[in-house]
Protein backbone atom coordinates (compact mmCIF):
# COMPACT_ATOMS: atom_id res chain seq x y z
CA UNK A 1 0.00 0.00 0.00
CA UNK A 2 2.89 2.21 0.97
CA UNK A 3 6.64 1.73 0.15
CA UNK A 4 9.03 0.98 3.07
CA UNK A 5 10.69 4.70 3.03
CA UNK A 6 7.23 6.10 3.39
CA UNK A 7 6.52 3.69 6.42
CA UNK A 8 10.18 5.02 7.72
CA UNK A 9 9.03 8.44 7.03
CA UNK A 10 5.60 8.46 9.11
CA UNK A 11 7.19 6.00 11.83
CA UNK A 12 3.94 5.51 14.41
CA UNK A 13 6.45 7.63 16.95
CA UNK A 14 6.17 10.91 14.76
CA UNK A 15 2.60 10.28 14.01
CA UNK A 16 2.25 10.12 18.27
CA UNK A 17 4.10 13.12 19.14
CA UNK A 18 2.14 15.13 15.97
CA UNK A 19 -1.26 13.98 17.15
CA UNK A 20 -0.01 14.42 20.95
CA UNK A 21 2.37 17.14 20.50
CA UNK A 22 4.58 17.76 24.08
CA UNK A 23 4.83 21.36 24.59
CA UNK A 24 2.20 22.68 22.96
CA UNK A 25 0.55 25.85 24.66
CA UNK A 26 3.01 28.90 25.48
CA UNK A 27 3.67 29.26 28.60
CA UNK A 28 4.64 33.19 30.41
CA UNK A 29 8.28 33.49 32.00
CA UNK A 30 9.95 32.71 28.51
CA UNK A 31 13.54 33.86 28.61
CA UNK A 32 13.51 34.41 24.64
CA UNK A 33 10.70 33.44 22.07
CA UNK A 34 10.85 33.22 18.61
CA UNK A 35 8.44 32.80 15.27
CA UNK A 36 9.29 30.86 12.15
CA UNK A 37 7.49 30.65 8.96
CA UNK A 38 7.79 28.11 6.61
CA UNK A 39 7.09 30.28 2.99
CA UNK A 40 6.29 27.60 0.88
CA UNK A 41 3.36 26.17 2.67
CA UNK A 42 2.38 29.18 5.30
CA UNK A 43 3.21 26.72 8.35
CA UNK A 44 4.27 28.31 11.60
CA UNK A 45 5.98 28.00 15.04
CA UNK A 46 6.26 30.29 18.28
CA UNK A 47 8.60 28.68 19.98
CA UNK A 48 10.07 29.99 24.02
CA UNK A 49 13.02 28.73 25.77
CA UNK A 50 12.32 29.14 29.58
CA UNK A 51 16.03 29.02 30.80
CA UNK A 52 16.40 28.29 34.79
CA UNK A 53 17.31 32.25 36.16
CA UNK A 54 20.92 32.64 37.04
CA UNK A 55 22.07 29.88 34.68
CA UNK A 56 22.26 28.68 31.22
CA UNK A 57 20.37 25.47 31.68
CA UNK A 58 17.11 24.89 29.80
CA UNK A 59 14.02 24.39 32.01
CA UNK A 60 11.07 23.74 29.15
CA UNK A 61 10.22 24.81 26.12
CA UNK A 62 6.46 25.91 25.29
CA UNK A 63 5.66 26.93 21.53
CA UNK A 64 2.48 26.67 19.30
CA UNK A 65 2.37 26.76 15.96
CA UNK A 66 0.42 24.42 12.83
CA UNK A 67 1.50 22.53 10.20
CA UNK A 68 2.53 18.98 9.16
CA UNK A 69 2.66 16.06 10.70
CA UNK A 70 6.61 16.47 10.23
CA UNK A 71 6.85 20.21 11.83
CA UNK A 72 4.10 19.08 14.15
CA UNK A 73 5.96 15.89 15.37
CA UNK A 74 9.56 18.08 15.42
CA UNK A 75 8.72 20.65 17.43
CA UNK A 76 7.24 17.90 19.61
CA UNK A 77 10.39 15.88 20.24
CA UNK A 78 12.87 18.82 20.17
CA UNK A 79 10.62 20.44 23.39
CA UNK A 80 11.25 16.41 25.10
CA UNK A 81 14.92 16.82 23.77
CA UNK A 82 15.99 20.33 25.28
CA UNK A 83 14.85 19.21 28.69
CA UNK A 84 17.59 20.20 31.04
CA UNK A 85 20.16 21.05 29.32
CA UNK A 86 22.76 23.76 28.93
CA UNK A 87 22.33 26.54 25.96
CA UNK A 88 25.77 24.77 24.59
CA UNK A 89 24.33 21.78 24.16
CA UNK A 90 21.12 22.36 22.66
CA UNK A 91 22.94 24.31 20.42
CA UNK A 92 25.81 21.88 19.03
CA UNK A 93 22.32 18.76 19.39
CA UNK A 94 20.71 21.73 16.81
CA UNK A 95 23.87 21.78 14.70
CA UNK A 96 23.97 18.07 14.61
CA UNK A 97 20.33 17.44 13.73
CA UNK A 98 20.54 20.14 10.75
CA UNK A 99 23.33 18.07 9.30
CA UNK A 100 21.78 15.04 9.41
CA UNK A 101 18.69 16.57 7.61
CA UNK A 102 21.16 18.15 5.10
CA UNK A 103 22.88 14.48 4.56
CA UNK A 104 19.84 13.60 2.16
CA UNK A 105 19.96 10.21 4.18
CA UNK A 106 23.52 9.80 4.20
CA UNK A 107 23.87 10.51 7.87
CA UNK A 108 22.28 9.01 10.68
CA UNK A 109 21.32 10.87 13.30
CA UNK A 110 22.78 10.18 16.61
CA UNK A 111 20.13 8.51 18.93
CA UNK A 112 22.33 9.41 22.11
CA UNK A 113 22.59 12.70 21.56
CA UNK A 114 19.30 13.39 20.20
CA UNK A 115 16.82 10.99 21.32
CA UNK A 116 13.82 10.06 19.87
CA UNK A 117 14.40 13.12 17.55
CA UNK A 118 16.56 10.56 15.74
CA UNK A 119 13.05 8.90 14.36
CA UNK A 120 13.12 12.19 12.09
CA UNK A 121 16.03 10.71 10.08
CA UNK A 122 14.13 9.69 7.35
CA UNK A 123 12.98 12.98 6.69
CA UNK A 124 16.24 13.53 5.37
CA UNK A 125 15.58 11.55 1.98
CA UNK A 126 12.58 14.04 1.24
CA UNK A 127 14.58 17.42 0.42
CA UNK A 128 11.09 19.03 0.11
CA UNK A 129 10.54 18.12 3.97
CA UNK A 130 13.98 19.39 5.50
CA UNK A 131 12.34 22.93 5.86
CA UNK A 132 8.84 21.03 7.67
CA UNK A 133 11.50 19.25 10.29
CA UNK A 134 13.63 22.41 11.11
CA UNK A 135 11.24 24.35 11.52
CA UNK A 136 11.20 24.85 15.58
CA UNK A 137 14.67 23.97 15.87
CA UNK A 138 15.50 27.00 14.09
CA UNK A 139 12.73 28.75 15.95
CA UNK A 140 14.94 27.16 19.10
CA UNK A 141 18.58 28.76 17.58
CA UNK A 142 16.96 32.22 17.18
CA UNK A 143 15.58 32.06 20.78
CA UNK A 144 19.28 31.21 22.24
CA UNK A 145 20.43 33.59 20.38
CA UNK A 146 18.71 36.34 21.90
CA UNK A 147 19.42 34.66 25.30
CA UNK A 148 23.49 35.05 24.27
CA UNK A 149 23.44 38.53 23.01
CA UNK A 150 21.33 39.62 26.31
CA UNK B 1 -15.75 8.53 -21.01
CA UNK B 2 -19.15 10.39 -22.53
CA UNK B 3 -20.91 13.73 -22.42
CA UNK B 4 -23.48 12.40 -20.46
CA UNK B 5 -21.47 13.81 -17.17
CA UNK B 6 -21.25 16.83 -18.07
CA UNK B 7 -24.72 18.19 -17.20
CA UNK B 8 -23.82 21.19 -15.42
CA UNK B 9 -26.26 23.72 -14.26
CA UNK B 10 -23.96 26.86 -16.05
CA UNK B 11 -22.36 26.63 -19.74
CA UNK B 12 -20.01 23.94 -20.33
CA UNK B 13 -17.70 23.57 -23.55
CA UNK B 14 -19.52 22.34 -26.46
CA UNK B 15 -16.59 20.04 -28.24
CA UNK B 16 -16.66 16.33 -27.34
CA UNK B 17 -14.06 14.69 -24.47
CA UNK B 18 -11.20 12.49 -25.81
CA UNK B 19 -11.30 8.53 -26.65
CA UNK B 20 -9.16 6.85 -25.57
CA UNK B 21 -7.82 5.81 -28.69
CA UNK B 22 -7.33 9.94 -28.96
CA UNK B 23 -6.29 10.27 -25.46
CA UNK B 24 -3.29 7.59 -26.17
CA UNK B 25 -2.15 9.39 -28.65
CA UNK B 26 -2.13 12.81 -27.04
CA UNK B 27 -0.12 11.26 -24.23
CA UNK B 28 2.79 9.38 -26.88
CA UNK B 29 3.37 13.03 -27.37
CA UNK B 30 4.50 13.86 -24.02
CA UNK B 31 7.64 11.68 -23.26
CA UNK B 32 8.05 12.65 -19.58
CA UNK B 33 4.46 11.05 -19.07
CA UNK B 34 6.35 7.68 -19.51
CA UNK B 35 7.87 8.13 -16.53
CA UNK B 36 8.57 6.41 -13.37
CA UNK B 37 8.12 8.05 -10.30
CA UNK B 38 9.11 5.93 -7.00
CA UNK B 39 8.41 2.68 -8.62
CA UNK B 40 5.19 3.79 -10.00
CA UNK B 41 4.02 5.51 -13.52
CA UNK B 42 3.83 9.30 -12.98
CA UNK B 43 0.66 10.67 -12.60
CA UNK B 44 0.91 14.12 -13.57
CA UNK B 45 -1.94 16.62 -11.68
CA UNK B 46 -0.04 19.31 -11.13
CA UNK B 47 -0.40 21.50 -14.48
CA UNK B 48 -1.84 24.17 -13.04
CA UNK B 49 1.57 25.23 -11.50
CA UNK B 50 2.95 24.12 -14.96
CA UNK B 51 2.19 21.92 -18.07
CA UNK B 52 4.62 19.13 -19.33
CA UNK B 53 5.60 19.55 -23.27
CA UNK B 54 4.69 17.48 -26.35
CA UNK B 55 8.09 16.70 -28.34
CA UNK B 56 6.38 19.44 -31.15
CA UNK B 57 7.55 22.50 -28.57
CA UNK B 58 10.65 20.46 -27.84
CA UNK B 59 11.90 19.89 -31.41
CA UNK B 60 10.71 23.68 -31.94
CA UNK B 61 13.42 24.82 -29.68
CA UNK B 62 16.37 22.73 -30.85
CA UNK B 63 15.67 23.37 -34.57
CA UNK B 64 15.30 27.23 -33.80
CA UNK B 65 18.69 27.10 -32.43
CA UNK B 66 20.27 24.33 -34.62
CA UNK B 67 19.02 26.21 -38.32
CA UNK B 68 17.96 29.87 -37.33
CA UNK B 69 19.54 31.14 -34.48
CA UNK B 70 20.41 35.12 -34.65
CA UNK B 71 20.08 37.74 -32.39
CA UNK B 72 16.57 39.70 -33.55
CA UNK B 73 15.52 43.25 -34.77
CA UNK B 74 19.79 44.18 -34.75
CA UNK B 75 21.40 42.26 -37.53
CA UNK B 76 21.28 42.59 -41.29
CA UNK B 77 22.68 39.22 -42.33
CA UNK B 78 20.54 36.53 -43.17
CA UNK B 79 20.06 34.35 -40.03
CA UNK B 80 19.43 37.54 -37.95
CA UNK B 81 16.57 38.36 -40.58
CA UNK B 82 15.37 34.40 -40.04
CA UNK B 83 15.53 35.18 -36.57
CA UNK B 84 13.74 38.08 -36.26
CA UNK B 85 10.98 36.45 -38.89
CA UNK B 86 10.32 33.72 -36.84
CA UNK B 87 10.32 35.81 -33.56
CA UNK B 88 7.79 37.86 -35.48
CA UNK B 89 5.33 35.16 -36.79
CA UNK B 90 5.27 33.43 -33.24
CA UNK B 91 3.84 36.60 -31.96
CA UNK B 92 1.17 36.64 -34.78
CA UNK B 93 0.80 33.04 -33.81
CA UNK B 94 -0.10 34.08 -30.37
CA UNK B 95 -1.94 36.96 -31.13
CA UNK B 96 -4.31 35.37 -33.20
CA UNK B 97 -4.74 32.55 -30.81
CA UNK B 98 -6.07 34.95 -27.81
CA UNK B 99 -8.01 37.24 -30.51
CA UNK B 100 -5.21 40.29 -30.66
CA UNK B 101 -3.45 41.94 -33.36
CA UNK B 102 0.53 41.60 -33.34
CA UNK B 103 1.32 44.97 -32.17
CA UNK B 104 -1.03 44.41 -28.70
CA UNK B 105 1.23 41.73 -27.50
CA UNK B 106 4.51 41.99 -25.55
CA UNK B 107 6.35 39.25 -24.83
CA UNK B 108 7.42 39.04 -21.50
CA UNK B 109 9.23 36.82 -18.74
CA UNK B 110 5.94 35.15 -17.09
CA UNK B 111 2.91 36.66 -16.53
CA UNK B 112 3.97 38.16 -13.09
CA UNK B 113 6.32 39.89 -15.37
CA UNK B 114 3.31 41.19 -17.45
CA UNK B 115 1.54 42.41 -14.66
CA UNK B 116 4.78 43.92 -13.17
CA UNK B 117 5.17 45.43 -16.48
CA UNK B 118 1.97 47.50 -16.21
CA UNK B 119 2.06 48.85 -12.56
CA UNK B 120 5.43 49.94 -12.76
CA UNK B 121 4.74 51.46 -15.94
CA UNK B 122 1.36 53.20 -14.13
CA UNK B 123 3.78 54.78 -11.59
CA UNK B 124 6.09 55.81 -14.27
CA UNK B 125 3.08 57.68 -15.40
CA UNK B 126 2.28 58.84 -11.78
CA UNK B 127 5.62 60.31 -12.00
CA UNK B 128 4.75 62.06 -15.26
CA UNK B 129 7.20 60.00 -17.53
CA UNK B 130 5.17 59.80 -20.76
CA UNK B 131 3.64 62.68 -21.05
CA UNK B 132 0.09 63.83 -21.77
CA UNK B 133 -0.74 60.82 -23.84
CA UNK B 134 0.20 59.18 -20.33
CA UNK B 135 -1.65 60.96 -17.71
CA UNK B 136 -4.74 58.11 -18.00
CA UNK B 137 -2.62 56.12 -16.26
CA UNK B 138 -0.74 58.41 -13.33
CA UNK B 139 -2.08 57.08 -10.16
CA UNK B 140 -2.38 59.79 -6.72
CA UNK B 141 -3.75 60.04 -3.48
CA UNK B 142 -7.94 59.17 -3.50
CA UNK B 143 -7.44 57.06 -6.70
CA UNK B 144 -8.24 53.36 -5.68
CA UNK B 145 -7.31 50.23 -7.29
CA UNK B 146 -9.43 46.53 -6.91
CA UNK B 147 -8.65 43.02 -7.34
CA UNK B 148 -10.61 40.06 -5.69
CA UNK B 149 -10.25 38.15 -2.50
CA UNK B 150 -9.01 35.27 -4.75
CA UNK B 151 -6.18 36.24 -6.74
CA UNK B 152 -2.88 34.80 -6.75
CA UNK B 153 0.06 36.88 -5.47
CA UNK B 154 1.01 38.19 -8.84
CA UNK B 155 -2.16 39.95 -8.94
CA UNK B 156 -2.24 41.07 -5.02
CA UNK B 157 1.24 42.62 -4.40
CA UNK B 158 2.34 44.57 -7.52
CA UNK B 159 -0.85 46.55 -6.97
CA UNK B 160 -0.14 46.73 -3.04
CA UNK B 161 3.14 47.92 -3.87
CA UNK B 162 1.37 50.47 -6.85
CA UNK B 163 -0.40 51.75 -4.54
CA UNK B 164 2.15 52.04 -1.46
CA UNK B 165 4.37 54.21 -4.45
CA UNK B 166 1.42 56.39 -5.64
CA UNK B 167 -0.58 56.92 -2.53
CA UNK B 168 -3.49 55.18 -4.24
CA UNK B 169 -5.60 52.98 -2.01
CA UNK B 170 -6.54 49.40 -2.62
CA UNK B 171 -9.95 47.18 -2.12
CA UNK B 172 -10.74 44.40 -2.91
CA UNK B 173 -14.08 42.32 -4.25
CA UNK B 174 -14.56 39.79 -1.89
CA UNK B 175 -16.04 36.27 -1.78
CA UNK B 176 -18.50 34.02 -0.83
CA UNK B 177 -18.17 30.92 1.09
CA UNK B 178 -18.30 28.76 -2.36
CA UNK B 179 -15.42 31.11 -3.41
CA UNK B 180 -17.79 33.00 -5.96
CA UNK B 181 -17.07 36.71 -6.13
CA UNK B 182 -20.14 38.27 -4.19
CA UNK B 183 -20.79 40.73 -7.01
CA UNK B 184 -24.07 42.57 -4.83
CA UNK B 185 -21.80 45.01 -3.65
CA UNK B 186 -19.76 45.94 -6.67
CA UNK B 187 -21.25 49.42 -7.34
CA UNK B 188 -19.91 50.59 -4.33
CA UNK B 189 -16.13 48.75 -4.88
CA UNK B 190 -15.84 49.62 -8.13
CA UNK B 191 -16.54 53.57 -7.98
CA UNK B 192 -15.65 56.58 -10.05
CA UNK B 193 -12.58 56.75 -8.04
CA UNK B 194 -11.50 52.80 -9.31
CA UNK B 195 -8.56 53.74 -11.81
CA UNK B 196 -7.97 49.73 -11.94
CA UNK B 197 -9.70 46.83 -11.96
CA UNK B 198 -7.28 43.32 -12.10
CA UNK B 199 -9.05 40.38 -11.66
CA UNK B 200 -8.11 36.27 -12.64
CA UNK B 201 -10.21 34.97 -15.22
CA UNK B 202 -10.00 31.58 -13.88
CA UNK B 203 -9.13 30.93 -10.09
CA UNK B 204 -5.92 28.86 -9.88
CA UNK B 205 -7.08 27.17 -6.42
CA UNK B 206 -10.96 26.93 -7.12
CA UNK B 207 -10.98 26.71 -10.30
CA UNK B 208 -13.86 28.94 -10.73
CA UNK B 209 -14.36 30.78 -14.16
CA UNK B 210 -14.95 34.42 -13.45
CA UNK B 211 -17.74 37.04 -14.99
CA UNK B 212 -15.04 39.18 -17.38
CA UNK B 213 -18.11 40.38 -19.09
CA UNK B 214 -20.09 42.05 -15.93
CA UNK B 215 -16.90 43.26 -14.35
CA UNK B 216 -15.29 44.88 -16.93
CA UNK B 217 -19.45 46.45 -17.93
CA UNK B 218 -18.96 47.86 -14.58
CA UNK B 219 -14.94 48.97 -15.15
CA UNK B 220 -16.25 50.82 -18.33
CA UNK B 221 -19.01 52.38 -16.37
CA UNK B 222 -16.53 54.15 -14.38
CA UNK B 223 -13.73 54.29 -16.65
CA UNK B 224 -10.87 52.13 -14.75
CA UNK B 225 -8.34 50.26 -16.85
CA UNK B 226 -9.03 46.58 -16.22
CA UNK B 227 -5.91 43.51 -16.47
CA UNK B 228 -6.81 40.28 -16.37
CA UNK B 229 -4.90 37.25 -15.21
CA UNK B 230 -5.79 35.11 -17.58
CA UNK B 231 -2.88 32.46 -16.76
CA UNK B 232 -5.42 29.68 -16.18
CA UNK B 233 -7.76 30.56 -18.73
CA UNK B 234 -5.30 30.84 -22.11
CA UNK B 235 -3.82 27.11 -21.78
CA UNK B 236 -7.59 25.85 -21.39
CA UNK B 237 -10.23 27.69 -22.53
CA UNK B 238 -10.90 29.34 -26.40
CA UNK B 239 -10.03 33.04 -25.35
CA UNK B 240 -11.17 36.13 -27.34
CA UNK B 241 -9.20 38.79 -25.41
CA UNK B 242 -11.01 41.54 -28.11
CA UNK B 243 -14.67 40.56 -27.38
CA UNK B 244 -13.31 39.52 -23.50
CA UNK B 245 -13.21 43.90 -23.95
CA UNK B 246 -10.45 43.94 -21.57
CA UNK B 247 -7.54 46.06 -21.30
CA UNK B 248 -4.74 44.52 -20.29
CA UNK B 249 -4.50 40.14 -20.28
CA UNK B 250 -1.07 38.51 -19.01
CA UNK B 251 -0.71 34.25 -19.31
CA UNK B 252 2.28 32.31 -19.20
CA UNK B 253 4.08 30.16 -21.43
CA UNK B 254 5.10 27.55 -19.52
CA UNK B 255 1.51 26.73 -18.29
CA UNK B 256 0.06 25.80 -21.99
CA UNK B 257 2.63 23.67 -23.13
CA UNK B 258 5.32 26.26 -24.00
CA UNK B 259 8.79 26.40 -22.31
CA UNK B 260 9.76 28.57 -19.04
CA UNK B 261 11.04 32.02 -19.36
CA UNK B 262 7.97 33.72 -21.52
CA UNK B 263 5.25 35.23 -20.67
CA UNK B 264 2.79 37.52 -22.91
CA UNK B 265 1.26 40.58 -22.01
CA UNK B 266 -2.00 41.86 -23.94
CA UNK B 267 -2.59 45.71 -24.41
CA UNK B 268 -5.67 46.74 -26.53
CA UNK B 269 -5.88 49.17 -28.98
CA UNK B 270 -3.75 51.72 -28.66
CA UNK B 271 -3.16 51.88 -24.95
CA UNK B 272 0.41 50.47 -24.99
CA UNK B 273 1.44 53.10 -27.23
CA UNK B 274 0.68 55.79 -24.73
CA UNK B 275 1.48 53.99 -21.50
CA UNK B 276 5.33 54.66 -20.70
CA UNK B 277 7.93 52.07 -21.23
CA UNK B 278 9.26 49.89 -17.67
CA UNK B 279 12.53 48.52 -18.89
CA UNK B 280 14.56 50.41 -20.56
CA UNK B 281 17.61 50.02 -22.81
CA UNK B 282 18.48 48.13 -26.21
CA UNK B 283 16.17 47.46 -28.75
CA UNK B 284 13.30 49.57 -27.65
CA UNK B 285 14.27 53.15 -28.71
CA UNK B 286 14.38 55.24 -32.04
CA UNK B 287 17.13 58.34 -31.34
CA UNK B 288 19.19 58.10 -28.22
CA UNK B 289 21.38 61.23 -26.61
CA UNK B 290 23.65 61.68 -24.02
CA UNK B 291 20.47 63.43 -22.13
CA UNK B 292 17.62 61.99 -23.54
CA UNK B 293 15.83 58.97 -25.58
CA UNK B 294 12.61 58.19 -27.75
CA UNK B 295 10.87 54.95 -27.68
CA UNK B 296 9.37 53.14 -30.14
CA UNK B 297 5.99 52.36 -30.37
CA UNK B 298 4.72 49.09 -28.84
CA UNK B 299 5.34 46.19 -28.35
CA UNK B 300 8.96 47.26 -28.86
CA UNK B 301 8.93 49.73 -26.36
CA UNK B 302 8.52 47.28 -23.88
CA UNK B 303 11.09 45.00 -25.48
CA UNK B 304 14.62 45.88 -24.07
CA UNK B 305 17.48 44.16 -24.23
CA UNK B 306 17.58 40.64 -26.05
CA UNK B 307 14.99 38.87 -26.26
CA UNK B 308 13.60 35.35 -25.15
CA UNK B 309 13.19 34.45 -28.95
CA UNK B 310 13.87 30.71 -28.97
CA UNK B 311 10.99 30.16 -25.77
CA UNK B 312 8.60 32.77 -28.43
CA UNK B 313 9.17 30.52 -31.41
CA UNK B 314 8.47 27.05 -29.22
CA UNK B 315 5.35 28.91 -27.48
CA UNK B 316 4.35 29.28 -31.00
CA UNK B 317 4.28 25.63 -31.63
CA UNK B 318 2.39 25.38 -28.06
CA UNK B 319 -0.05 26.82 -29.75
CA UNK B 320 -0.42 25.36 -33.05
CA UNK B 321 -0.32 22.12 -30.71
CA UNK B 322 -2.97 23.45 -28.65
CA UNK B 323 -5.05 24.57 -32.01
CA UNK B 324 -4.48 21.09 -34.13
CA UNK B 325 -6.37 19.58 -30.93
CA UNK B 326 -8.80 21.97 -30.60
CA UNK B 327 -9.61 24.50 -27.52
CA UNK B 328 -13.18 23.22 -27.81
CA UNK B 329 -12.55 19.62 -27.31
CA UNK B 330 -9.70 20.28 -24.52
CA UNK B 331 -11.73 22.48 -22.35
CA UNK B 332 -14.91 20.02 -22.45
CA UNK B 333 -12.43 16.93 -22.13
CA UNK B 334 -10.93 18.87 -18.76
CA UNK B 335 -14.23 19.94 -17.70
CA UNK B 336 -15.41 16.09 -17.56
CA UNK B 337 -11.85 15.43 -15.38
CA UNK B 338 -12.93 18.36 -13.07
CA UNK B 339 -16.05 17.30 -12.46
CA UNK B 340 -15.06 13.75 -11.41
CA UNK B 341 -12.29 14.97 -9.26
CA UNK B 342 -14.97 17.22 -7.28
CA UNK B 343 -17.34 14.38 -7.25
CA UNK B 344 -14.63 11.82 -6.46
CA UNK B 345 -13.07 14.08 -3.42
CA UNK B 346 -16.38 15.20 -2.26
CA UNK B 347 -17.82 11.56 -1.29
CA UNK B 348 -14.65 11.25 0.85
CA UNK B 349 -15.33 11.45 4.34
CA UNK B 350 -13.71 14.54 5.85
CA UNK B 351 -12.46 15.67 2.79
CA UNK B 352 -13.71 19.54 1.39
CA UNK B 353 -13.43 20.67 -1.95
CA UNK B 354 -12.54 24.16 -1.79
CA UNK B 355 -15.15 26.50 -4.30
CA UNK B 356 -18.05 25.59 -5.76
CA UNK B 357 -19.92 22.11 -5.34
CA UNK B 358 -19.93 19.35 -8.34
CA UNK B 359 -22.66 19.99 -10.46
CA UNK B 360 -20.93 23.94 -11.43
CA UNK B 361 -18.98 24.31 -14.35
CA UNK B 362 -15.02 24.77 -13.02
CA UNK B 363 -11.86 24.09 -15.01
CA UNK B 364 -10.26 20.85 -14.71
CA UNK B 365 -8.86 21.54 -11.19
CA UNK B 366 -10.03 20.97 -7.62
CA UNK B 367 -8.34 22.22 -4.45
CA UNK B 368 -9.24 20.31 -1.22
CA UNK B 369 -8.57 19.98 2.55
CA UNK B 370 -8.61 16.86 4.23
CA UNK B 371 -9.67 16.98 7.77
CA UNK B 372 -6.40 15.91 10.10
CA UNK B 373 -4.11 15.90 7.93
CA UNK B 374 -1.75 18.69 6.21
CA UNK B 375 -1.81 19.24 2.71
CA UNK B 376 1.86 18.56 2.49
CA UNK B 377 1.23 15.09 4.17
CA UNK B 378 -1.22 14.32 2.22
CA UNK B 379 0.92 15.06 -0.91
CA UNK B 380 3.79 12.93 0.28
CA UNK B 381 1.29 10.34 0.67
CA UNK B 382 0.64 10.60 -3.03
CA UNK B 383 3.73 11.42 -4.02
CA UNK B 384 5.00 7.58 -2.63
CA UNK B 385 2.80 6.19 -5.61
CA UNK B 386 4.18 8.61 -8.52
CA UNK B 387 1.16 11.08 -7.92
CA UNK B 388 1.97 14.35 -8.78
CA UNK B 389 -0.51 16.97 -6.83
CA UNK B 390 0.89 20.77 -5.41
CA UNK B 391 0.48 21.33 -1.97
CA UNK B 392 0.46 24.52 0.21
CA UNK B 393 -0.83 27.76 -0.58
CA UNK B 394 -0.74 28.06 -4.44
CA UNK B 395 0.48 31.68 -3.98
CA UNK B 396 -2.80 32.88 -2.42
CA UNK B 397 -2.86 33.37 1.17
CA UNK B 398 -5.47 35.24 1.39
CA UNK B 399 -7.89 33.53 -0.48
CA UNK B 400 -6.90 30.51 1.77
CA UNK B 401 -7.41 32.74 4.83
CA UNK B 402 -11.00 33.78 3.77
CA UNK B 403 -11.74 30.01 3.46
CA UNK B 404 -10.67 29.21 7.27
CA UNK B 405 -7.16 27.08 6.26
CA UNK B 406 -3.59 27.69 5.56
CA UNK B 407 -3.10 25.42 2.59
CA UNK B 408 -4.99 22.93 0.78
CA UNK B 409 -3.68 20.16 -2.31
CA UNK B 410 -4.70 20.46 -5.49
CA UNK B 411 -4.78 18.25 -8.11
CA UNK B 412 -5.31 19.93 -11.50
CA UNK B 413 -5.52 18.19 -14.98
CA UNK B 414 -4.55 19.07 -19.06
CA UNK B 415 -5.48 17.76 -22.26
CA UNK B 416 -3.01 14.86 -21.69
CA UNK B 417 -4.77 13.57 -18.27
CA UNK B 418 -6.75 10.83 -18.26
CA UNK B 419 -9.69 9.75 -15.77
CA UNK B 420 -7.87 7.22 -14.55
CA UNK B 421 -5.66 9.20 -13.51
CA UNK B 422 -8.27 11.05 -11.42
CA UNK B 423 -9.35 7.98 -9.86
CA UNK B 424 -5.70 7.04 -8.85
CA UNK B 425 -5.68 10.30 -7.10
CA UNK B 426 -9.06 10.05 -5.34
CA UNK B 427 -8.42 6.75 -4.17
CA UNK B 428 -4.87 8.01 -2.75
CA UNK B 429 -6.08 10.17 -0.79
CA UNK B 430 -8.71 7.60 0.76
CA UNK B 431 -5.66 5.64 1.12
CA UNK B 432 -3.83 8.55 2.81
CA UNK B 433 -6.70 9.14 5.47
CA UNK B 434 -6.89 5.65 6.41
CA UNK B 435 -2.48 5.92 6.85
CA UNK B 436 -2.97 8.63 8.84
CA UNK B 437 -5.37 7.54 10.95
CA UNK B 438 -8.08 9.56 10.46
CA UNK B 439 -10.62 7.39 9.00
CA UNK B 440 -10.21 3.43 9.56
Amino acid sequence: MSSTELQALYQELILDHSRHPQGFGLKPGAAAESHQVNPTCGDEVTLRLHVEPGSDVVTSVSWEGHGCAISQASASLFTEMADSLTLDDLSSRIDLFRTAMRSRGAIEPDEELLGDAAALGGVSKYIARVKCAMLAWVAAEHAIAQVRSR
Amino acid sequence: MTETAATTRTSTPSGAAFSAAESAALRADFPILSAEVNGSPLVYLDSGATSQKPRQVLDAERSFYEHDNAAVHRGAHTLAALATESFEDARSTVARFVGARDEEIVWTSNATEGINLVAYAMSNASFGRGGAAAQRFALGAGDEIVVTEMEHHANLIPWQELAARTGATLKFIPIDDDGSLRLDDLEHIVTERTRVLAFTHVSNVLGIVNPVEELVARARVVGALTVLDACQSAPHLHLDLAALGVDFAVFSGHKMLGPTGIGVLYGRGDLLDALPPFLTGGSMITTVTMETAEYLPAPQRFEAGTQRVSQAVALAAAVRYLQSVGLDRISAHEALLGERLVAGLSALPGVRVLGQAAGHHRVGLASFDVAGIHSHDVGQFLDDRGIAVRVGHHCAQPLHRRLGITSSTRASTYLYSTADEVDQAIQGVADATVFFGVTS
